[in-house]
């Protein structure tokens, strides 16, 4: 773990990125407001990774607001919670979006809009409690990274220890249209700010700084406000140019301090604790009103619905739901999107859930979307080399993947490939260029998955051949002692016989001489 | 200058012969690379009782490089690229490729005869004499070998997605309108 | 439940395409052309314009016979950009059936036979011209006197009457009509002893290079800066490239300055200047990592100065860059760009 760096006011640039139209005035017009329950709650468990969270309500069962519905299964992982009072339903694989897959097993409630509450007692003052407490209450809520990582805070938290890091509160939304954490920001500036002390007490963080884009002005009027009434201790509020995909937290760390994660590493390396808006704020949540993270704020935003707005809203919310409450989908809707419009899915119908990882859903028109031109064959312009924000060589990617030619992609770092999408944005030729990424990095994880498998194979059959071969030989030397044993009383026999042999020559050779 | 050309000569001919002793890998180094391209179900369909067998039956030159249907063609490929040989089509005579598969006792039929455990290949069958017998899902390699040993038929072979479940995303279509009419 | 389409990432207008890029290319090309007609005349829109009709006739007839949708690739307007280039290489006065034989090998050889659009190893123009070079070396390098050094320019009519039937009007023969380029010029000159400085006294030579020649390299330069704004090429070839020729060239003109022609003579006369934007800069056949195209642009501008110097042509653009377009698939394997985060 690196020394932690000192952010100072200088600030650097990262390659390539674009400038790309913002979009996020269109949902900020209205405030942020809480989306009323829907009749029933689909809460997905266990899509995104494995070692994922297990059921431990059984269908039929009433639930509390905030009651424990999936324990963790590993230790990295943290529990999930009712997102509403109700009775759960069912316990079966449902239609989800994420990595991937279409469908994983959900937990779905009946919804009663009356039931109880049952939270985490709040801990208060903060400020004079223990870190290892607030480290613990984290945990205990479920927090996880509200940008779409999904990783469980208290796994960064802990891992950074009292190593004194400098916290970075990323701020800066980059993707056109998601204003999920702005309208957070501007709704509740103290919910940031103050999350942002309880994490640094948590850490002993040295700095803490939340950073936001420059092109807000009025986001850092009302952020600079809320700091001054909270004095010296609250985080030093910084702006950044506004690149997309600055809010990437390497691009982001890069343009704060001039420093490059290392590839496969975390910014702990650096010293350094990044953590997004909405996680901050669940973070206060947590600690302030014992409240896990059972919500989150979702963009429900784009022409394609009537009135676009930022919606603080229940995990597990079907989409259709979150539309009706946006003033439902305009005539001109063409597709609908969750995510941004650079690195969201594509929706096929509105029947599935928002999750923790939903920062926005995105309805777009006719006039919004790639006119389909034709995609034709690549014709190496270089423009994706110019804005990969992770300076790899995406058209060498693309021609590798499409080859079939997986281990060459991943010599060109695949890996390290944050699927911004630039490259596909600006590709003359029109190549879904992150649609081959992703299905080279799914690839490339399917068949370490069987190389591993193959080598288990290999080994048990080495070591079953291993066995055969020592119990043959345990056989053969029984069968060799045993037949040693034989040929001895065969020889003895030979030579009592050879002896009486000899005797009588002796005895008649005794008789020819008389 | 015709000295010259003899010395270029001499100094390359020098080090051909060099390379020629040195450069080729050992017999085991060689045996061990074609193992590593085998998928390891050690199902036997190459004729050979394993997957290391077949490999040094390659390495020595008396088994082709067609003959290992799990493999399928992308294996033939493979190994045709380490040895530098053309790839040649799988042989039919030794099967077909086909999808991933794991075997599946059926257990009210079992009868603990403990046959399927001595053909197992990779000891993916756990059970004892007289009780009922399971495979360890995770291990099985899908070879089929314990099929017919097993006096009451009372081992399946299931269909499994393909590396445990990891969920591939689909490579793009190339737009049909810039496909070749064929 | 409400259903939608779904489309591939991203969900954003696309800015570019590759027709919207040729047409820059072409675009950029104008300036150039009109001088190459102010000073050469006409000939050279009757050249534009056969070369275009034959390259697309030719790029629609091997997309059919390939069995390819032939709308969208005829749309992408590559076949004119390679047309074009090709014209502007070559005497505006060549006859109508080595411009064929150009596009046949530009279109049919050098591009669909190695895959199409996106898949030619090889520049197609340069191959075009080098065929038609090599096979009729006389024609391919009868370039017309500037129209400060001629009694007048063709007219359409003439132009037309030279370029399809050969025949001049009746007070002209061909040795009137062509003349010795400045390139020619600067070499015979130099082979036969004559100091640069006796050289720049003759009227073909302008205030940098070849009267009327350092007008047209300008105004190619005029084009490649808005490729460049436009960025359709990086400033890595041109840079690289211009930047070789001067600093190579300098010493020499500076120790000797009777055998070597000043820098600005080198990049002002010959391709030098349409090579620096136009042709070392074409995406398909060149280097794919910022520095690759560094090395390719000071390769083509090395090259180009030993073909002039030393080779059999009086201009070894052409040349120069068909030699680096082999040496891609090594430039991109060793100049791979170091990944964020990561050492090399």
């Amino acid at each position: 773990m690196g020394e932690a760096v000192a952010i100072g006011t200088r600030r650097w640039r990262f390659h390539g990125g674009l400038k790309l139209r913002h979009w996020k005035t269109l949902s900020l017009e209205r405030t942020l407001a809480t989306c009323p329950l829907p009749e029933r709650l689909v809460v997905p468990v266990g899509q995104q990774r494995s070692g994922a969270p297990v059921p431990c309500v059984r269908p039929g069962q009433l639930v509390a607001r905030g009651e424990a519905i999936a324990l963790p299964s590993s230790p990295d992982d943290v529990a999930l919670h009712a997102p509403a009072a109700g009775t759960v339903r069912q316990i079966a694989p449902a239609p989800v979006i994420g990595r991937g897959a279409t469908e994983a097993p959900c937990i779905t409630i009946d919804v009663d809009p009356d039931g109880p509450d049952a939270f985490l007692s709040p801990i208060t003052p903060w400020a004079t409690t223990a870190p290892a407490a607030l480290r613990t209450r984290i945990r205990e809520a479920g927090v996880a990274g509200l940008g779409g990582s999904l990783v469980p805070t208290a796994g960064k938290i802990d891992a950074a220890g009292d190593s004194a890091p400098t916290l970075i509160v990323n701020g800066a939304e980059c993707e056109p249209y998601i204003a999920c954490d702005e309208a957070q920001m501007l709704a509740g500036p103290e919910r940031v700010l103050l999350g942002a002390q309880i994490i640094a007490r948590a850490v002993g963080a040295a700095q803490v700084i939340l950073a936001i884009e420059d092109e807000r002005p009025e986001l850092a009027e009302r952020l600079a406000e809320s700091a001054a009434s909270l004095g010296d201790a609250a985080p030093a509020i910084v702006t950044v140019p506004t690149v997309y995909p600055e809010g990437g937290e390497k691009q982001l760390i890069r343009v704060l301090t001039g420093l490059e994660v290392p590839g496969g590493g975390t910014p702990l390396d650096l010293g350094l604790l990044c953590l997004n808006v909405g996680t901050v704020a669940a973070v206060h949540d947590a600690v302030v009103e014992g409240r896990p993270l059972i919500s989150r704020v979702v963009s429900v935003t784009g022409r394609g619905f009537g009135a676009p707005r930022n919606l603080e809203v229940a995990i597990g919310t079907p989409v259709a739901w979150l539309a009706a409450q946006a003033g439902g989908y305009t005539d001109a809707i063409r597709r609908l999107v969750m995510g941004g419009p650079m690195m969201g899915v594509p929706l096929a119908h509105d029947d599935v859930p928002v999750t923790r990882a939903s920062n926005c859903i995105l309805g777009l028109i006719a006039e919004d979307i790639t006119p389909t031109a034709p995609e034709l064959p690549c014709i190496r312009c270089m423009e994706c080399v110019r804005v990969c924000p992770a300076q790899l060589l995406p058209q060498q990617l693309f021609w590798h993947i499409r080859a079939g030619s997986y281990d060459q992609a991943a010599n060109h770092a695949l890996a390290d490939c944050i699927e911004c999408g630039c490259c596909a944005q600006v590709c003359p030729s029109q190549i879904p260029l992150v649609d081959y990424y992703r299905h080279g990095k799914t690839e490339l994880a399917a068949q370490r998955v069987e190389q591993e498998r193959a080598t288990v194979a290999r080994l048990r059959f080495e070591a079953r051949s291993a066995r055969l071969d020592r119990q043959e030989a345990a056989r053969r030397e029984r069968l060799e002692a045993k037949q040693q044993k034989l040929r001895s009383a065969r020889d003895r026999k030979a030579e009592i016989a050879a002896a009486v042999a000899r005797a009588r020559a002796r005895k008649q050779g005794n008789d020819e001489d008389l | 200058m015709a000295l010259a050309i003899v010395v270029i000569a001499a100094l390359l001919g020098l080090g051909l012969g060099f390379a020629a002793t040195r450069l080729p890998e050992d017999e085991d180094g060689v045996v061990a690379s074609i193992d590593a391209l085998l998928p390891q179900t050690q199902c036997a369909q190459c004729g050979y009782p394993g997957c290391r067998p077949y490999a040094e039956a390659i390495a020595s030159g008396t088994a082709e490089i067609n003959q290992c249907p799990p493999g399928g063609e992308a294996g033939v490929a493979a190994l045709a690229e380490l040895l530098g040989r053309e790839p040649v089509p799988l042989d039919p005579a030794f099967g077909e490729a086909g999808p991933p598969l794991v075997a599946r006792i059926v257990e009210d039929r079992c009868i603990g005869c403990t046959l399927c455990i001595q053909a197992c290949p990779v000891d993916a069958i756990l059970g004892a004499a007289q009780r009922m017998h399971t495979v360890i899902e995770a291990e099985c390699t899908g070879c089929e070998l314990c099929l017919p040993p097993c006096p009451v038929d009372c081992i399946d072979l299931v269909e499994v997605p393909r590396a445990g479940g990891v969920h591939v995303l689909p490579r793009p279509e190339i737009p049909i309108r810039l496909e070749a009419r064929g | 439940m409400r259903t939608f389409d779904v489309a591939d990432a991203p969900h954003v207008p696309a800015p570019t395409s590759v027709r919207r890029v040729m047409g820059d290319v072409l675009i950029a090309l104008v300036p150039g052309a009109v001088a190459h007609v102010w000073f050469f005349g006409p000939a050279v829109l009757v050249q534009l314009a056969l070369a275009t009709l034959v390259a697309s006739v030719f790029e629609a007839l091997l997309l059919w016979l390939r069995g390819r949708p032939v709308a969208p690739f005829l749309g992408d307007l590559s076949a004119p950009v390679t047309a074009a280039l090709f014209v502007l290489c070559l005497p505006p006065l060549l006859p109508w059936w080595y411009t064929v034989i150009g596009m046949l090998f530009a279109i049919v050889i050098a591009k669909h036979l190695f895959g199409g659009l996106g898949h030619n190893v090889f520049n197609p123009a340069m191959i075009g011209y080098a065929a038609v070079l090599i096979s009729f070396p006389l024609a391919a390098s009868s370039w017309l006197p500037p129209r400060e050094l001629a009694d007048g320019v063709l007219t359409l009519p003439q132009a037309l009457a030279a370029i399809f039937t050969g025949a001049l009007p009746a007070e002209l023969s061909w040795d009137a009509v062509t003349g010795a380029t400045p390139l020619d010029r600067i070499r015979s000159g130099v082979i036969a002893g004559e100091m640069i400085s006796e050289l720049r006294g003759d009227p073909i030579f302008g205030d940098f290079g070849g009267k009327g020649w350092e007008w047209i390299a300008n105004a190619y330069g005029l084009g490649g800066i808005y490729l460049l704004w436009r960025r359709v090429i990086s400033w890595h070839v041109p840079v690289a490239m211009l930047g070789t020729v001067i600093v190579l060239t300098l010493p020499g003109a500076v120790l000797d300055p009777d055998t070597n022609p000043f820098p600005l003579a080198h990049v002002f006369t010959g391709g030098m200047v349409l090579g620096a934007f136009f042709i070392a800069t074409d995406p398909v056949s060149g280097a794919t990592t910022p520095r690759g195209r560094l090395v390719f642009g000071a390769g083509v501008a090395v090259l180009t100065l030993v073909i002039r110097r030393w080779g059999g042509y009086p201009d070894g653009v052409a040349f120069a860059v068909l030699l680096m377009n082999m040496t891609v698939p090594l430039l991109d394997r060793y100049t791979r760009p170091r990944v964020f985060g990561r050492g090399r």
